[in-house]
């Protein structure tokens, strides 16, 4: 049908199954190892962004965390060296426990939190109520021990469980007030909020499910649409080709122990979207081939289609490559996952739409009887007007 | 051949060009900084004079002000820089009073042409403008539990009318189950609750318990799906009246799949401050009139409607012993009517209160627990606004006792079924709803927003030029076409997005910025096929239909597709993923548009007509 010259892709493909064979498995290797490293979106906890008027020492940022009895904090630049998001897996609550405990040593033995509860709702205006055991309410609602610039203002009872104190600003809220103001004085610079996130751990949860949930509701409802526009092998390179993808995005992630956050999982599902569209367009033309090339082999067969597409192929993930870097350079720091995602996904997309899901059209021994009843599109040009 | 399009064809795609520009030009207009005054309550409207005494506060204190206007409930004044705004809102505040709520306010500049032609800006989400995000839980089960003890009190009366001897009554998790002597004890008893209690589903196939029979009730799927709908209702319903008062400009207020609601406020820094606004909660207490001959020390005058009330101070009961309250209308005399059950302990305190004062009316008081700002002097000498907690106490029923009540008992009398439905709306919300948590919170600083958005419009930029001068020098005069018909698509997504209301979010640019990427695909595979037929030696027009048409099949196959999977994004998603999915769904179908009927009518424009073709530049 031309004088093109036709590559021979095919006859790379044992080698390339070989390679994504490789790729595969040091992906499942590095989830199973590293595993993904989740962001708070699904992990649950708590994060503050916090920006310095000076360069940010994290070591010795690091090291005014371990002292604040957070859970697992961790501190890292974020996109400048005076930005520093500081992240615990649990609630930032137990750095205040951690403070209050230790100006609560200062009362002498005996002095102890028993309990944090949620305000009555006859009182409001309160956020928490805190139950102390074994120090007098003169002791206790000194500003020494709950400082009104970060419990707002305080109302103590005693009874016999001990000293009941409500506080008008929750333990969370005073603590991200305390650590802004630990953070300001022992790093000597000045210290302002950009923002906190809190997110309750039952969230993270079904947030994991949705997220996966709507990966295999993707490739379920691809999987069928494919197999009912062409057929039923060609439903199986499309989704084994979109599975290697995402596979591979997910193991990247893993290896390079990048955080993993919703807009990362929008991404890969982005990819999910973009390596079809790839995939769709190489079994087009497999397709149309299969209807006009009288003679030749499967594999000569996808050969000719594979060139026929290959400018387009390439072009396309250029231009979407070029449009995804300018997105991680120029995007911020708070997209720059979702970048490294699609452009990990855009260029194992381009690879897997010709050695995936073509090549399994070759394993699955895809012919022409696949393609007969012929459908009416893609037939002669000049039934067109 | 001649690839010619009909004139209508030409006109239409003129037609959704203009449009596309008209929605997407009110973006361009930046907002004024604005502040917005309400009433505190429905009833109070904005006039005139409201508005002369907020314009004469702001030109005593020296502060620029422009473009004021009023409607019935709202009014606004524009300045021009967020200085003058902070200031002239703390101005106005103070002149109009706490009956006033004052918000700060982004106001649209968009030329009235525009307005009339229903064209809006798009909307900021949270991450670009700054602000607070709160997801909260209502706890349904909670709510379930403390219907079923009540229901578990009635049963155990009704059971004591039909003589039926129960040895004990216990609610595990959101299931009653009843205990009984014998066989035959249990299942009258069954037979007996059944009919008045359509909606619960008993169960007698239960083992026995230290030798008792037993059976459970636990409510019907369908009963308990309502609860928690009426529970999602009406916290959404408290929630809104109380973000309301915190005077906050486009709150969103709504409910998130079963049982969650999603608060978002933009512009508050102070998450404490919401938070504690949003977590109080209204009460209510139930109190006899006081007697004209009481002493003074043993009453309290309260307002009902305008009147003075003089009630009691001793009160019978407070509203957590109210299970529910739903407005009806008597069968019999067709008037409006509320019914209220109480909680058993409730309907024993009411009986005492009640069966000694037949003939004496009982007032229900509702107590709201509200904050207001006040100004105050600091250390310092500056004026800062330091909130102030207060209650509001006012009589919201005054009706007389016309016998002993119990658990049941109704309030008669009401003017309309309006008023009966708001006195159920308020008992209700008086009464212990459903308690609520807060699962998620995020708070964006207004810096990090402003930066967002430089970002990434800087993004969108670097990426649209870089995409156009590819095209243009790999396509040369197509490139051409392919670039005016993104030009195009980017005014159709921006046009789109802002009629229907979409919220723009930093993923959703990121949204955007792909499907510049992505959306000349399309092009691309007609252009190829071009290129391809002309190199097997079709002539440029017969090349130029035969691409476009053996492309069309492809491109809807391959945008379909990604169209499926952007739909389970925005199904599946929430918060970034949905702006995400939202951004690429209109973006697929926009682009589809002009990259195969927007570049044809161009191609055809130019190279149609003329028969004598020699060569594209392609």
């Amino acid at each position: 049908m031309s004088e093109q010259k036709i590559l021979n892709f095919m006859g790379a493909r044992i080698p390339a199954t070989a390679l994504s064979v490789i790729m595969l498995v040091v992906a499942i290797g590095a989830l199973a190892m590293n595993g993904l490293k989740l962001g708070l979106d699904f992990t649950g906890g708590a994060q503050v962004e916090v920006s310095l008027s000076e360069p940010a020492d994290i070591p010795q940022i690091r090291g005014i965390l371990d002292e604040q009895g957070l859970n697992n904090p961790v501190a890292v630049l974020f996109g400048s060296d005076t930005e520093v998001l500081i992240r615990t897996q649990g609630a930032m609550s137990d750095g205040g426990e951690t403070a209050l405990k230790r100006r609560l040593a200062a009362l002498g033995d005996g002095a102890e939190l028993a309990a944090i509860n949620r305000a009555p709702r006859d009182q409001s205006g309160f956020s928490q109520q805190l139950v102390f055991t074994g120090a007098e309410q003169s002791q206790l609602t000194s500003d020494d021990i709950l400082p009104s610039r970060f419990f707002g203002e305080v109302r103590a009872t005693t009874d016999t469980a001990g000293v009941s104190i409500l506080v008008e600003n929750s333990l969370d809220a005073a603590y991200t007030q305390e650590l802004l103001e630990v953070l300001a004085e022992q790093t000597g610079s000045e210290v302002e909020l950009r923002r906190s996130e809190y997110v309750g751990p039952q969230i993270g949860e079904e947030l994991r499910d949705e997220g996966g949930l709507g990966m295999l509701l993707a490739l379920g409802v691809v999987m069928l649409y494919v197999a009912v526009r062409f057929q039923f092998k060609f439903s199986v390179g499309a989704v084994l080709a979109l599975v290697h993808d995402v596979i591979i995005v997910l193991g990247f992630f893993a290896l390079l122990q990048i955080d993993f956050d919703l807009t990362v999982l929008a991404a890969v599902l982005a990819v999910i979207g973009y390596s079809l569209n790839d995939t769709i367009v190489v079994f087009d033309r497999v397709r149309e081939n299969f209807r006009r090339m009288r003679k030749g082999s499967p594999a000569d067969v996808i050969n000719a289609s594979l060139t026929q597409t290959l400018e387009r192929t390439c072009i396309t993930s250029l231009t979407t490559l070029l449009v995804l870097f300018m997105l991680l350079i120029f995007g911020g720091e708070l997209i720059s996952g979702f970048a490294t995602a699609l452009i990990v996904g855009v260029v194992v997309g381009t690879y897997s739409s010709v050695y995936v899901s073509a090549n399994t059209l070759m394993w699955m021994h895809v012919s022409k009887e696949d393609l007969m009843p012929p459908e009416k599109e893609g037939s002669e040009v000049d039934e067109m007007p | 051949m001649l690839n010619r399009y009909p004139f209508w064809k030409y006109l239409l795609i003129i037609l959704v060009a203009v449009l596309g520009f008209i929605y997407s030009a009110p973006n361009l207009y930046p907002p004024d900084d604005a502040i917005q005054i309400s009433g505190s309550s429905s009833d109070l409207t904005i006039d005139a004079a409201t508005l002369k005494r907020a314009e004469q506060a702001l030109s005593d204190a020296g502060i620029e002000y422009f473009g004021s206007e009023f409607s019935e409930t709202s009014a606004a004044l524009r300045f021009t820089n967020g200085e003058d705004q902070l200031q002239g809102k703390s101005v106005v505040q103070d002149a109009l009073g706490a009956d006033y709520v004052v918000a700060l306010n982004q106001a649209p500049t968009t030329p009235d042409w525009l307005v009339s032609l229903g064209a809006t800006p798009m909307k900021l989400g949270l991450d670009l403008r700054g602000g607070v995000h709160f997801l909260l839980e209502v706890d349904v089960d909670s709510a379930i539990t403390k219907r079923q003890e009540t229901s578990a009190d009635e049963m155990k009366d009704a059971l004591r009318d039909e003589r039926i001897r129960y040895s004990k009554f216990q609610v595990e998790d959101t299931v009653i189950y009843g205990l009984f002597r014998s066989e035959e004890l249990r299942d009258q008893a069954v037979s007996a609750l059944r009919s008045d209690y359509r909606q619960m589903l008993f169960n007698t196939d239960l083992p026995q318990r230290n030798g008792q029979y037993v059976f459970g009730a636990s409510l019907s799927e369908a009963a308990q799906r309502e609860m928690e709908q009426d529970a999602l209702t009406q916290n959404l319903t408290t929630l809104r009246k109380r973000v309301n008062e915190l005077g906050v400009s486009e709150p969103i207020v709504q409910s998130q799949g079963r049982n969650r609601i999603i608060v978002q406020l933009p512009g508050v820094q102070d998450t404490a401050e919401a938070k504690r606004v949003i977590g109080k909660t209204a009460n209510l207490e139930f109190r006899l009139e006081a007697e004209p001959d009481a002493l003074s020390a043993a009453t309290e005058e309260f307002d009902y409607n305008g009147y003075p009330a003089q009630l009691e101070r001793r009160l019978i009961l407070t509203g957590d012993h109210v299970a529910n309250a739903n407005a009806s209308v008597d069968p019999e005399t067709n008037m409006p009517q509320v019914n209220i059950t109480l909680d058993s302990l409730g309907g024993t305190k009411m009986n005492h209160a009640t069966r000694s004062n037949i003939g004496r009316r009982m007032a229900v008081l509702f107590i709201e627990y509200k904050t207001r700002m006040n100004n105050e002097v600091n250390d310092a000498g500056e004026t800062v606004q330091v909130p102030e907690q207060y209650v509001e106490r006012s009589v919201i029923s005054l009706a007389t006792i016309q016998g002993a009540l119990g658990v049941q008992f109704r309030i008669t009398g009401l003017d309309s079924p309006r008023a009966a439905s708001e006195l159920a709306l308020m008992l209700r919300s008086g009464a212990l709803a459903a308690p609520m948590y807060f699962v998620e919170e995020r708070t964006i600083g207004p810096s990090l927003g402003a930066e967002n958005i430089e970002l990434g419009v800087k993004s969108v930029q670097w990426g649209l030029a870089l995409v156009l001068l590819f095209m243009l020098v790999y396509y040369k005069v197509f490139g051409i076409f392919a670039n005016i018909a993104l030009a195009v698509n980017m005014l159709l997504l921006v046009g789109l997005m802002s009629l229907l209301g979409a919220t723009l979010t930093l993923p959703g640019i990121a949204g955007i910025v792909l499907t510049v990427g992505m959306a000349v695909d399309a092009n691309v595979l007609i252009f190829a096929r071009i290129r391809e037929e002309l190199k097997n030696g079709a002539s440029p027009q017969s090349a130029i239909s035969a691409g476009y048409d053996r492309a069309y099949v492809t491109i809807l196959d391959a945008n379909i597709t990604t169209l499926i999977v952007a739909i389970i994004l925005y199904a599946i998603g929430s918060g970034p993923v949905k702006g995400f999915a939202v951004t690429l769904s209109i973006g697929i179908l926009t682009s589809m548009f002009t990259a195969i009927m927007g570049t044809r009518a161009l191609t055809n424009l130019v190279y149609g007509g003329r028969k004598n073709v020699k060569k594209l530049w392609i």
